[in-house]
């Protein structure tokens, strides 16, 4: 059997929109399909509405939890400025999968700067492999916005080696028992909906 | 998802804190303590989970400390642990109980935070271990963090010394693979065994536990020789590297095929069993992040070290291409040429993002008036010292836990007195801002100096009834402790008092006028006053209240209620080109600062909504 190489998942978003709750799934399912695993985050003070981001990474013997620069395979970002502040990260060839969704960063808010004019643009001027995807408004359709993070999964599943089964599973344990059914379904409807020809993927 | 006392031999993610949590539980531990401090916090949150351990929030490491030293030194395995700054509030007990030693084992955990992804210092705890003579060990990842936690109380008991356990951010805040063990049974602690000239420090016993201590150094080192975490893993023998910590991962993957010492007990070192590696390659590295702690003990020895901290940097955190772009550039061969490779297009001059109040958040309106104020305030450590940040800038100095209202009195102290005749300057009262946490931490005594020496400062203590920047744990405030068990109230008004406090007002810092009303009278008053800014963190006690909008006509785009910082306001450009703001109704918490900053009355509560308000 030949060795199965480290793969790298850089995931970004921001403080409050679930990123510890998708790194989370992603180690399980990992986990249980009979992979090492490490993945690290940071808590304290970048999480009140700061740029926040998780490494996840792995394979046969995974040494370091953290994703080197230049090395992702894959850049799951939950809101659209984090991803292109971390189009640098993937690695030759590898994959941007963005949520359509602008948050101003604080600076915003106090009117002292402004959010990129068109960011899906810049971001596929920077990175031509790039996938959208508007999470908020399909996890609304399952039935809260709040599994935004899960459709976020949903919409990266086909990039990762893992079965479906496998994924269904650990979201099971993962979420609260009374919002299975609609955190399923917003995996669904983020699988289904990862740039779809109909998506827009202005984010105003 | 599990268990916290599921059965032997299961397999389970966890982060390296909780892998330490769970290292304590299997080793017996009866008492774990802490002050909650980032990256260690989880420790203990996860601790309080598994039965048979005694957890507390103390109301700082020192006491945390001590409490632990007690507990040990009546006969019960102990935990203490803080964050790397929390070792030196607790230095005083933690350099007498290397003397004293312990009756059961005793692990200090510091959690060091390289980077300052959220601490005012990367000071390298490593340093600890040999001015306090006590044996520090160095976990890779969580696996190793369970499995040297549980030696690290029988290393503690055989050497009859407390145990530095040291982890960084990487290491308590990342997961891996851990197979969990059985909890050892202690026998239950009956009485306090009495042995005074062990346990009370007076120069006459202090003067012979000196000795027992350098000379517990001497046999610890003995042992460091044959500690199964030391490890020797031979490869090319080119190059011999000598690491530890979440630092000999990063190095495997920038150097897959050399020679490695690996330690995991990192003082005492083993001299022998480094000077026999050194004789097995022809070039010896050391690679360490922050100071070069191994490698100056190491040329110490007089072992020819081929490299060490000039390839890289005394500050902030490594990673994989760090440390293969410094192994690189020193000629190494056997580099991972992945790590080495140009990077992608980088986005510039993009906004940063950087943390901020949540919506809602209670500190928003106090620092708008104490912007507006134009004081000098003195801060602290807590979510209130982003009112340092744009768009407040009004705090303008902020140190370690607790200085806050002490920095404030020495200010006040050397400031020229205003002339006889001047007229009454209110810019020139020193301000001093702390929270309810930090306050109960080490801002007492600072109050009491404030009291006691006659001084004149404005303290400000905004008591959001939580230890909020940590994710809100309890504290001698809050009603309850760790253990979800109701608890006494420190009653703050009272004990500001009880201090000498003869000026003490409770605000409600939404009510902005109010605010600016009370601190304009108290700045202006010729003695101490304590200002209580009471409002429950909006977060942790999850309050929303109906959201507010913009009545779009009657915004004129003054951008006044920008002043007010909140990520639920947005500026945008209407179809008649004019600047507006709108209000996310997803964001917003309702607490009506922007409202009473717009002078348009352009910022409102829908009509349904009123009567559910506040």
């Amino acid at each position: 059997m030949t060795a199965r190489p480290t793969m790298n998942v850089l995931l970004t978003g921001v403080g409050g929109q679930g990123v510890v709750l998708a790194s989370f799934v992603l180690s399980h399912v990992a986990m249980s399909e009979g992979y090492d695993v490490k993945q690290s985050e940071v808590h304290g003070m970048a999480q009140r509405g700061g740029s926040v981001t998780s490494h996840f990474r792995f394979g046969d013997k995974v040494w370091s939890p953290l994703v080197p620069e230049g090395t992702a395979d894959l850049l799951m970002a939950f809101e659209a400025l984090e991803g292109l502040r971390y189009v640098h990260w993937l690695k030759p060839g590898g994959v941007l999968v963005y949520n359509a969704l602008r948050i101003n960063p604080s600076p915003v808010s106090a009117g002292l700067a402004s959010y990129p004019d068109d960011v899906d643009g810049l971001i596929r001027a920077a990175w031509p492999n790039t996938k959208c995807v508007n999470a908020n408004e399909l996890a609304a359709k399952a039935g809260t916005v709040k599994a935004a993070n899960v459709a976020m999964l949903g919409a990266i599943s086909s990039t990762l080696p893992f079965a479906l089964g496998t994924w269904e599973e650990v979201i099971r344990k993962a979420v609260p028992p009374k919002t299975v059914e609609v955190n399923l379904e917003a995996f669904r409807l983020g699988a289904a909906g990862a740039s779809t020809s109909d998506t827009d993927c202005s984010t105003r | 998802m599990t268990s916290k006392t599921q059965t032997a031999e299961a397999v389970e993610i966890l982060s390296g804190n909780e892998a330490i949590a769970r290292g304590a539980w299997e080793a017996g531990v009866r008492l774990a303590a802490a002050y909650p401090g980032t990256p260690s916090t989880e420790i203990l949150e996860s601790m309080v989970d598994y039965e048979g351990v005694y957890c507390e929030w103390s109301p700082n490491e020192k006491v945390a400390m001590e409490v632990g030293v007690g507990a040990s030194m009546a006969g019960g395995r102990a935990l203490v642990c803080m964050k790397h700054v929390g070792l030196n509030v607790a230095a005083d007990p933690f350099f007498s109980s290397s003397y004293v030693g312990v009756e059961a084992g005793l692990v200090v955990v510091s959690a060091d935070d390289p980077g300052m992804h959220s601490s005012q210092d990367e000071q390298d705890n490593r340093n600890y271990a040999k001015f306090a003579r006590v044996p520090v060990l160095e976990p890779s990842d969580s696996g190793e963090a369970k499995e040297f936690m549980v030696a690290a109380y029988d290393l503690s008991e055989r050497f009859d010394t407390p145990v530095l356990f040291r982890t960084t951010t990487r290491t308590s805040h990342s997961k891996s693979l851990v197979t969990m063990g059985e909890r050892v049974e202690t026998a239950p602690v009956a009485a306090v065994r009495r042995d005074w000239t062990k346990y009370l420090m007076m120069p006459q016993n202090a003067i012979v536990r000196h000795q027992v201590v350098e000379q517990r150094v001497l046999d610890m080192a003995e042992y460091a020789e044959t500690c199964p975490f030391n490890r020797v893993e031979m490869g090319d023998t080119r190059v011999g590297i000598i690491t530890s910590g979440a630092i000999y991962g990063y190095v495997r993957e920038a150097l897959p095929d050399a020679s490695y010492l690996k330690l995991g007990m990192i003082f005492p070192l083993p001299a022998k069993l480094i000077a026999d590696f050194r004789a097995k390659v022809d070039k010896l590295y050391v690679v360490e992040e922050l100071d070069p702690f191994l490698e100056e003990a190491i040329r110490l020895m007089g072992i020819k070290v081929d490299g060490g901290k000039e390839l890289n940097s005394l500050e902030g955190e490594l990673n994989a291409r760090l440390v293969a772009q410094s192994l690189a550039r020193a000629g190494l061969p056997g580099v991972n040429p992945d790590l080495l490779g140009d990077l992608g297009p980088q986005a510039t001059d993009l906004p940063g993002r950087p943390p901020t109040f949540c919506p809602g958040c209670s500190h928003r309106g106090l620092f708008v008036v104490l912007k507006k104020l134009r004081v000098y305030v003195s801060g602290d450590i807590g979510c209130y010292t982003m009112g340092a940040l744009p768009p407040y800038n009004a705090v303008h100095c902020s140190t370690c836990m607790g200085a806050s209202i002490s920095m404030a009195h020495g200010m006040a102290k050397v400031l020229e007195p205003p002339a006889e005749d001047a007229k009454p300057d209110l810019r020139k009262k020193i301000v001093g801002v702390i929270g309810d946490s930090t306050f109960f931490h080490s801002g007492i005594t600072s109050l009491m100096d404030v009291a006691y020496n006659g001084g004149k400062t404005l303290s400000i203590i905004a008591d959001n009834s939580t230890t909020a920047m940590t994710g809100g744990q309890e504290n001698p405030g809050t009603g309850k402790t760790l253990l979800g068990e109701p608890s006494a109230v420190v009653d703050i008004p009272a004990l500001c008092a009880a201090l000498g406090i003869k000026r003490v007002t409770t605000i409600d810092p939404y009510d902005m006028a109010e605010t600016e009303r009370v601190l304009r009278e108290e700045l202006a008053a010729d003695e101490a006053s304590v200002v209580i800014a009471k409002a429950p963190c909006v977060l942790q006690f999850k309050i929303r209240k109906p959201v507010y909008q913009v009545v779009s006509e009657l915004c004129i785009g003054c951008k006044r209620c920008l002043q007010a910082g909140c990520g639920a306001l947005n500026l945008y450009t209407d179809a008649d080109d004019d600047l507006k703001v709108e209000i996310s109704a997803t964001e917003c918490a309702g607490c009506g600062i922007c409202s009473q900053l717009c002078r348009q009355d352009a910022i409102v509560r829908p009509v349904s909504a009123e009567g559910e308000g506040s």
